[in-house]
């Protein structure tokens, strides 16, 4: 005859000490980064704040993607909006900085009724649907003639700073922005759509008949992936100040969000952000390669959605329980001694159910 | 009385969206994936019938002999290689294959051939420039005709096969319930293969006619793929004739939007488009499958 | 001669272990009925046993072949037919068609669509209508129909009676005493006991995805069943994790 099993008092957990180590630690990075400027030439400046881009880029994908389980191969629609937003701004005589930020929020706002439309569609559908957004507003933007028509317009107002102060102050935007955005995400999926979120992507119908606001979950998503898809671009603006219809409404950003995503790890906080790293030092390294260039993208694209569905932080992060940013739950079986629990953070002991780890 | 002939022209041009689209569709309601690099598959059928007329002597409906087997071919391979696994993989993986299939594709091919502007329409014949004179101010393209009528062809086609032959009660099946279907005794990735393999030759017909009505590029692919979606969505998913519906509902709005102004003929067609998924109907968008 | 021999077969559902080393025989005219009660993974195992669904360890024999890796569509071809839980026909395609797709199997024997609808009378009024369209128990006659188009050697079916009047299961049933009597074997799984125990010449119970008790309608009474059913008198040492 078995003893009885008591179970044990369990408390759940927000933080646990290597979240805390990995969120001080990066706040730590921040501060080192915001003297990059101070420390380093123009040049440098300007491919870290392209990396910065790219990382916005990433993290919204992801939030789309791997939250709400919207694969969107049109957030280039925000993208130019983004750039010509704060064009058209700067044309009405607003600060261009100010401008930016502004045109990142005309891009959130347009998200709203886009989304009314768009997210009657799933799957491939929204993917191209949101395709045939981009391409709507391509063309608008590209026959207006005060926009620069088809050909292309540079941000002139920029030119009352010095092109030291100019690139400064861009990668300082653009470093506030990431961060901005990075927290929004781990805020969003701490709190309680954050959950709701995670269970839409695992299961939809199960989600709604809980309760969950399926729609509004993936309305706020998109509303948040537009607004920085539209700070990027306005970014992509100030970091290149000329900007032509063609590249900033392009599908090929929503290849390289595609790559750093997948590569990364979809659905990880993390993983955006590695990812972007390196497609960063990729596209550095072999981007004059052209066309093997592209082909090489996107065959590790598709090499790693059938094979390393969880990308690279994905498996380490299922291999080693590595979880560095705080957004999940621990649930850890109080210790009737009070003294500190036997398994390490991250680690859950044998007979606990499962909190809710994002993998 | 322009009108009248945009609204002909428009229609002529429906056929050829339906007759792209009608892979895309197919794909689809078999295999509930949307095949992201559809358009650039039609690429490659124009680019290989190119390599074969800069070859040979032949015109392209000959060479189109060739390579409509050789596309059947490549579609059943693409099946078995990449579209098996992706959908085995999870839900949003055939999207990000796909996607990743047409980058590999249109750089493939730029690099292959040049990023020049390709056309072989002059190697089809009288029939590129014949046409029948309605009235001053309608006239009908002999080429626009024969793709419609190509169109409506593959379509009735496909119909017939789906409702009438063996094969294509096993694919309706499959469709509705693959799960079943093998309890039944149906081999479902055969089944999916053949989809594949028909869906990758009507693109590779449409990639023939694109070729000879007008000029396509590596990058092609994504316009048609676009058009053809839209054709689709128009017609709305899951009817073979829906898409011919849809097809030519695009193609008048593009046509019109050109009477206008020529720079909107796209433009008009992406309205339509967008028009009808935000309206009532376009809540009902889900697929019910391969109607028979 | 044993017809299926299965061995230890483990089967998960999600993270749920379904099917828990499961061992039984199927000899060759028999009629065994699986009974548990919901959960107990008694469609699990069928599904398994029909190719549906992986397992994830032990085997299965079908007349001497292994049949543990063989998908579900060659199974039917050899002859191992499920009939799904739920009906589980074509909606848009006509009663004839969901019939006739089941010839895919390329098996020949006693059954085909004349012999079917003989054998279903109901149905042959139907022939020409979509399936969605059929009530309850004509649905139910036309999946049992369609799985005798392949002419199987063993017949597996799931829940019959499910969701049907008692009208139904009535005529349901008579047709499978039918099929009985014509000597198909047949393993099905039904939640109603008495009718397991009428029309059955084994009877397993199932619990938590084990076979806890196994014999005779006529060694074992009603009450052994419902014990064993629903887990009572089982040790408190039994593993559940």
């Amino acid at each position: 005859m078995m003893g009885e099993q008591v179970p044990g008092r369990y408390q759940v957990q927000r933080w646990t000490i290597l979240s805390i180590t990995s969120t001080v630690a990066f706040a730590v990075l921040v501060v080192v980064l915001t003297f990059v400027p101070v420390i380093f030439g123009i040049a440098t400046t300007q491919k870290l704040t392209s990396l910065l881009i790219l990382v916005i880029l990433a993290v919204m994908w992801n939030a789309l993607a791997g939250y709400g389980g919207l694969v969107s191969v049109g957030q280039q629609a925000f993208i130019g909006i983004g750039a010509y937003g704060t064009i058209y701004l700067t044309q009405q005589g607003i600060e261009p900085y100010v401008a930016m930020i502004l045109a990142a929020i005309i891009a959130g706002v347009i998200a709203l009724p886009v989304s009314l439309v768009l997210l009657r569609l799933r799957g491939g559908q929204f993917a191209i649907g949101a395709w045939v957004v981009a391409e709507v507003f391509a063309i608008l933007v590209s026959l207006d003639q005060s926009l620069g028509g088809g050909t292309g317009i540079s941000l002139t107002t920029l030119d009352v700073y010095s092109p030291s102060r100019r690139q400064a102050y861009t990668y300082w935007l653009a470093l506030v922005m990431a961060v901005i955005l990075l927290s929004a995400v781990i805020v969003l999926l701490r709190s309680r759509l954050g959950s709701s979120l995670r269970a839409i992507r695992d299961d939809e119908e199960a989600a709604a008949s809980v309760g969950i606001n399926v729609m509004q979950g993936k309305r706020i998503l998109f509303i948040l992936a537009a607004f920085g898809c539209g700070a990027a671009g306005a970014l992509v603006l100030a970091n290149t100040l000329f900007i032509e219809t063609q590249s900033v409404f392009g599908v090929q950003w929503s290849a390289y969000m595609i790559f750093m995503v997948l590569v990364g790890g979809l659905g990880t906080v993390e993983g955006p952000i590695i990812g972007a790293v390196l497609f960063y030092l990729i596209q550095n390294r072999f981007a004059d390669y052209g066309a093997w260039y592209l082909i090489g993208l996107g065959a590790v694209a598709i090499l790693f959605a059938l094979f390393v569905p969880r990308g690279i932080w994905g498996q380490i992060e299922a291999r080693f329980h590595l979880h560095l940013l705080p957004v999940g739950y621990v649930l850890r079986r109080a210790e009737s001694g009070g003294s500190a629990p036997s398994s390490p953070p991250g680690e859950l002991p044998a007979r606990a159910s499962r909190g809710g780890h994002d993998d | 009385m322009v009108w009248a002939n945009a609204i002909v022209q428009g229609v002529l041009l429906g056929g050829y969206y339906a007759l792209l689209a009608c892979g895309l569709s197919l794909m689809f309601g078999v295999m509930r994936i949307i095949n992201l690099a559809h358009g650039d598959i039609a690429v490659i059928g124009a680019y290989l019938i190119l390599v074969a007329l800069q070859h040979t002597s032949m015109s392209p409906f000959t060479a189109a002999l060739i390579v409509l087997p050789a596309m059947l071919i490549l579609g059943y391979v693409l099946q078995q290689v990449l579209l098996e696994r992706s959908r085995e993989a999870g839900q949003l993986t055939p999207l990000l294959t796909t996607f990743g299939l047409a980058v590999v594709i249109q750089n493939a091919v730029l690099q292959i051939f040049s990023p020049d502007v390709q056309s072989f329409g002059g190697s089809a014949g009288d029939i590129t420039t014949a046409s029948w004179q309605i009235n001053s101010e309608v006239s009908v393209p002999a080429i626009g005709a024969l793709i419609f009528a190509v169109a409506v062809l593959v379509l009735g086609g496909l119909q017939l096969f789906l409702s009438r032959t063996r094969l294509g009660l096993e694919m309706r099946a499959t469709a509705e319930d693959s799960d079943t279907a093998e309890l039944v005794g149906i081999n479902s990735r055969a089944v999916y293969a053949r989809a594949t393999a028909l869906a990758v030759a009507t693109a590779g017909l449409a990639g023939l006619f694109l070729g000879i009505r007008t000029t396509f590029e590596p990058t092609s692919g994504s316009t048609l793929l676009i058009f053809a979606f839209e054709a689709v969505v128009i017609g709305g998913f899951g009817s073979l004739w829906g898409t011919l519906l849809g097809g030519i509902a695009l193609g008048v709005a593009q046509t019109i939007g050109e009477q206008i102004n020529p720079e909107y003929s796209i433009l008009a067609g992406h309205l339509v488009f967008l028009a009808v998924l935000a309206s009532p109907r376009g809540s009902l968008l889900v697929s019910r499958g391969v109607q028979g | 001669m044993t017809l299926l021999k299965v061995e230890s077969l483990d089967a998960r559902h999600g993270l749920l272990q379904a099917v828990r080393e499961v061992s039984f025989t199927v000899s060759e005219g028999e009629t065994v009925a699986l009974v548990g009660a919901n959960g107990a993974g008694k469609t699990t195992l069928l599904r398994a046993l029909a190719g549906a669904h992986r397992p994830s360890g032990g085997d299965v024999i079908f007349d001497e072949v292994a049949i543990t890796n063989i998908p579900a569509y060659r199974r039917v071809r050899m002859g191992i037919v499920l009939v799904p839980e739920g009906r589980r026909l074509f909606p848009s395609l006509t009663v004839e068609e969901n019939l006739l797709l089941a010839t895919a199997s390329g098996r020949s024997g006693v059954w085909n669509i004349e012999t079917v609808l003989d054998a279903f009378p109901i149905l042959r009024s139907l022939r020409r209508r979509p399936a969605r369209n059929l009530s309850g128990g004509e649905q139910q006659a036309a999946a049992i129909g369609r799985g005798l188009m392949s002419n199987p050697r063993l017949l597996l079916l799931d829940e019959v009676s499910l969701g049907l009047a008692p009208v139904a299961i009535e005529a349901v049933y008579a047709s499978v005493r039918t099929l009985i009597q014509n000597g198909t074997t047949i393993l099905l799984v039904e939640q109603d006991l008495s009718r397991a125990m009428r029309v059955a010449t084994r009877i397993l119970c199932l619990l938590e995805g084990r076979v806890v008790l196994e014999g005779t309608p006529a060694d074992l009474t009603r009450e052994r069943i419902a014990a064993a059913y629903f887990g009572l008198g089982r040790t408190s040492g039994q593993e559940t994790a």
